[in-house]
C-alpha cells in the first residue's frame, strides 16, 4: 500500500470528524462561557453566568440563591438512565442466557428477531407506545380487565417513560450479552453442579462473573444514549419532567439562552467522557491481571 | 418418556423469554392493527378500511417530508460508506500503521458521544459559518453519525476475508487499483453493501440532530411525524408509521442476512 494512499485514505474520516464534531465540540466549550446575546444567540466573550445558573438565581436584590432545579434535573436524568441500564440488564441476561442454549439456527433466528425492531425507526417506535399506554389504549383495558379503575391511561408517568426508554434501548444491551453468555463453556456449569452447587449458586458464581465483560460492555451502550434521550421524556413523559436532554433541547429552541443550552451539555459530555474513562481504566485492569 | 431437562437451564426461563419476544413485537402489532381502523378514533375498533392509507399517500406535506428524508439519505449514504470504506481499506490493510488505534477510535466517535450533544455542536457551527441550506445541513451532519454505522461492517469483512486471492493478484503484477477493483471490492461487497444500507436507515430515522437543524426546506419524516403526533394520534398517523415500519423491516432483513454473510469467512 502506497504512502499516499495511507494518507488519502485516512483523510476524509479525520477531516469529517474534525470538522464535524471535536471543532464543534470545543466551539460548545467556548459558547458555554460566553455571553447571552440579547435578541437569543450569543456573544463572544468570557463569563461563568451559564455555570453559575445551574446552581444559583438571582434573588429580588441581585443576590444569589441556591436553587437546585437544575441539579433536580441532572440528578433525575441520572436516576432514569441507571433505572433503564438495570432493567434492561435484569431482562437481558435470562434472555441471552436462554438464545444462547437454542440450536444453531435457532439462535440465528433469535438473534434476528431481538434485533429487528431496533430498525424500525425511534419515532414510530415511542409513537406506538403512546397509542398502547394512552387513554382506552390497550395497557388501561387490560387493567380494567384486571379489575383496575378506568382512569386517563398511563401516559406521562415515570413508569411510561421507563417502558419506552427500555423499549428503545434494550437490543444494545441483549447483544453484547448474549456474545458473552454464548461463548461459556458449558463444563464449567456441569462442573459446578457435579460439586453439588445449585442453579443459583451456578448463575451467581459461574455465569455472571464469566459474562461481566458483555454485562459491563452493554451497560455503558444503554446508559450513555439514556442520558441524551429526548424523544421518550417529550413524548412518553409528556414534557412536564424536564431531562437533560429535553433542558438542552429547549435552550436552542423557544427560549433560546444558547450559552445556558452549551453549558448543559457540556455538563452531560463530561459525565459520559468520566464513564469512559472509569470504563476504559477497568478493562485496562482486567487485561493486565488476564495477562 | 419424559424429556431430559437441560443441567444448564433454569426454571421459568423459557416462559420469560417468549413474554419478552411478545413484549418486543407488541407495539409494532399494535400499530399495524389500528392502522386499519376505519374510526377515526386511534383506539376504538370499529371496521377494516385501508381509506387512512389513501389518505396519507394523498398528502402533500408528508410527501415532500419524505422527498427530503429520501435525498439527504441517499447522499448521506454515499459519502458515508465512501469516506468508511477508505478509511477501513487502511485501517486493515496498511502494515505498521502508527495511527490505526486512533483513527478507529476516531471514525467510531460518533456512537461515543450522546447525540444531543452533537446536534447543539453543529447547529453552533452552522450558524457561525452561515451555512443556511437545510438540506446541505442536514447531509453534512448526518454523514458524520452514519460514518461508523458504514465503517463497522465493512472492516467485519475486509479482516474476515482471506489475503491469499489478494496475494495471487499482486504476484500476477495486477496493479493496486486492479487488485481492489477486481478482487478486493467484489469480495468485501457484502461488507459494503450491509453498511451503506445501515448508514441509510440511520439517516432516514434520525431524529434529534434533524430536529436541532430543523429549518425552511429541511423538515425529514421523522419531523414531520413528530408534528404530526404533537396534534394527536390519528389513524393516518398509523398508515404512515406501518408503511415506515414496513420499509425499515424489508431494509433490516436485507442488512442482517449479508451482514450473517459478511462475517462468514470466505463466504
Amino acid at each position: 500500500m502506497s504512502k499516499a494512499f495511507r494518507f488519502w485514505g485516512l483523510f476524509p474520516a479525520w477531516a469529517l470528524m474534525v470538522l464535524t464534531l471535536i471543532i464543534p465540540v470545543f466551539i460548545v466549550a467556548a459558547v458555554s462561557v460566553s455571553e447571552r446575546g440579547a435578541y437569543g444567540g450569543f456573544d463572544w466573550g468570557f463569563d461563568l453566568t451559564a455555570y453559575r445558573q445551574i446552581l444559583f438565581t438571582l434573588g429580588w436584590t441581585d443576590e444569589l440563591e441556591f436553587d437546585p432545579k437544575y441539579l433536580i434535573i441532572i440528578g433525575r436524568t441520572l436516576a432514569y438512565a441507571t433505572g433503564v441500564t438495570l432493567i434492561s440488564l435484569i431482562l437481558s441476561l435470562p434472555l441471552a442466557y436462554w438464545i444462547s442454549l437454542q440450536s444453531a439456527r435457532m439462535k440465528l433466528i433469535l438473534v434476528y428477531l431481538v434485533t429487528l425492531p431496533f430498525w424500525v425507526s425511534m419515532i414510530v417506535r415511542v409513537y406506538s407506545w403512546l397509542i398502547i399506554l394512552g387513554n382506552d389504549g390497550l395497557a388501561e383495558r387490560i387493567y380494567v380487565f384486571f379489575g383496575g379503575a378506568d382512569g386517563q391511561g398511563f401516559l406521562f408517568t415515570w413508569g411510561a417513560m421507563l417502558v419506552g426508554m427500555v423499549y428503545s434501548h434494550i437490543p444494545l444491551m441483549i447483544l453484547p450479552v448474549y456474545a458473552a453468555v454464548e461463548k461459556l463453556d458449558p463444563a464449567l456449569i456441569e462442573a459446578s453442579h457435579d460439586l453439588y452447587g445449585s442453579r443459583w449458586t451456578a448463575l451467581r458464581r459461574v455465569i455472571i462473573p464469566l459474562s461481566a465483560p458483555g454485562l459491563i460492555g452493554g451497560s455503558i451502550l444503554v446508559f450513555v444514549p439514556s442520558l441524551g434521550a429526548v424523544l421518550e421524556p417529550m413524548l412518553l413523559g409528556g414534557g412536564r419532567q424536564l431531562m437533560m436532554g429535553t433542558l438542552i433541547q429547549n435552550q436552542f429552541g423557544g427560549s433560546r439562552d444558547w450559552p445556558f443550552g452549551a453549558a448543559i451539555a457540556m455538563v452531560l459530555l463530561t459525565i459520559v467522557v468520566l464513564v469512559l474513562i472509569v470504563n476504559a481504566r477497568r478493562a485496562a485492569r482486567q487485561m493486565e491481571a488476564s495477562a | 418418556m419424559r424429556k431430559q431437562r437441560d443441567i444448564r437451564s433454569y426454571p421459568g426461563l423459557r416462559t420469560l423469554s417468549l413474554v419478552f419476544f411478545a413484549w418486543l413485537y407488541l407495539p409494532i402489532g399494535v400499530v399495524i392493527f389500528y392502522s386499519f381502523n376505519s374510526n377515526r378514533l386511534v383506539s376504538v375498533w370499529e371496521g377494516f378500511s385501508t381509506k387512512w392509507y389513501v389518505s396519507a399517500l394523498q398528502n402533500d406535506a408528508l410527501m415532500s417530508s419524505v422527498r427530503v428524508s429520501l435525498i439527504v439519505a441517499l447522499f448521506s449514504m454515499i459519502f458515508a460508506t465512501t469516506i468508511a470504506l477508505l478509511a477501513a481499506l487502511v485501517i486493515t490493510r496498511a502494515p505498521g500503521l502508527k495511527m490505526r488505534r486512533v483513527s478507529e477510535t476516531v471514525v467510531n466517535l460518533p456512537l461515543l458521544l450522546p447525540e444531543i450533544v452533537l446536534a447543539v455542536a453543529v447547529l453552533i457551527l452552522f450558524s457561525q459559518v452561515g451555512l443556511n441550506s437545510g438540506m446541505f445541513r442536514l447531509v453534512l451532519a448526518h454523514v458524520a453519525f452514519c460514518t461508523p454505522f458504514a465503517f463497522m461492517p465493512i472492516r467485519a469483512r475486509l479482516q474476515g476475508m482471506s489475503l491469499d486471492v489478494e496475494e495471487a493478484a499482486r504476484d500476477l503484477y495486477a496493479p493496486p487499483l486492479t487488485v481492489f477493483r477486481r478482487v478486493t471490492l467484489p469480495m468485501i461487497m457484502p461488507g459494503v453493501f450491509a453498511g451503506a444500507m445501515t448508514a441509510f436507515v440511520i439517516s432516514m430515522d434520525d431524529f434529534i440532530t434533524s430536529n436541532m437543524l430543523n429549518s425552511g426546506g429541511g423538515t425529514t419524516l421523522p419531523i414531520y411525524i413528530f408534528s404530526l403526533i404533537r396534534q394527536g394520534t390519528t389513524p393516518e398517523l398509523n398508515a404512515i408509521s406501518t408503511l415506515l415500519i414496513l420499509v425499515s423491516l424489508i431494509l433490516a432483513t436485507i442488512v442482517l442476512i449479508l451482514n450473517a454473510r459478511a462475517m462468514r469467512r470466505d463466504g
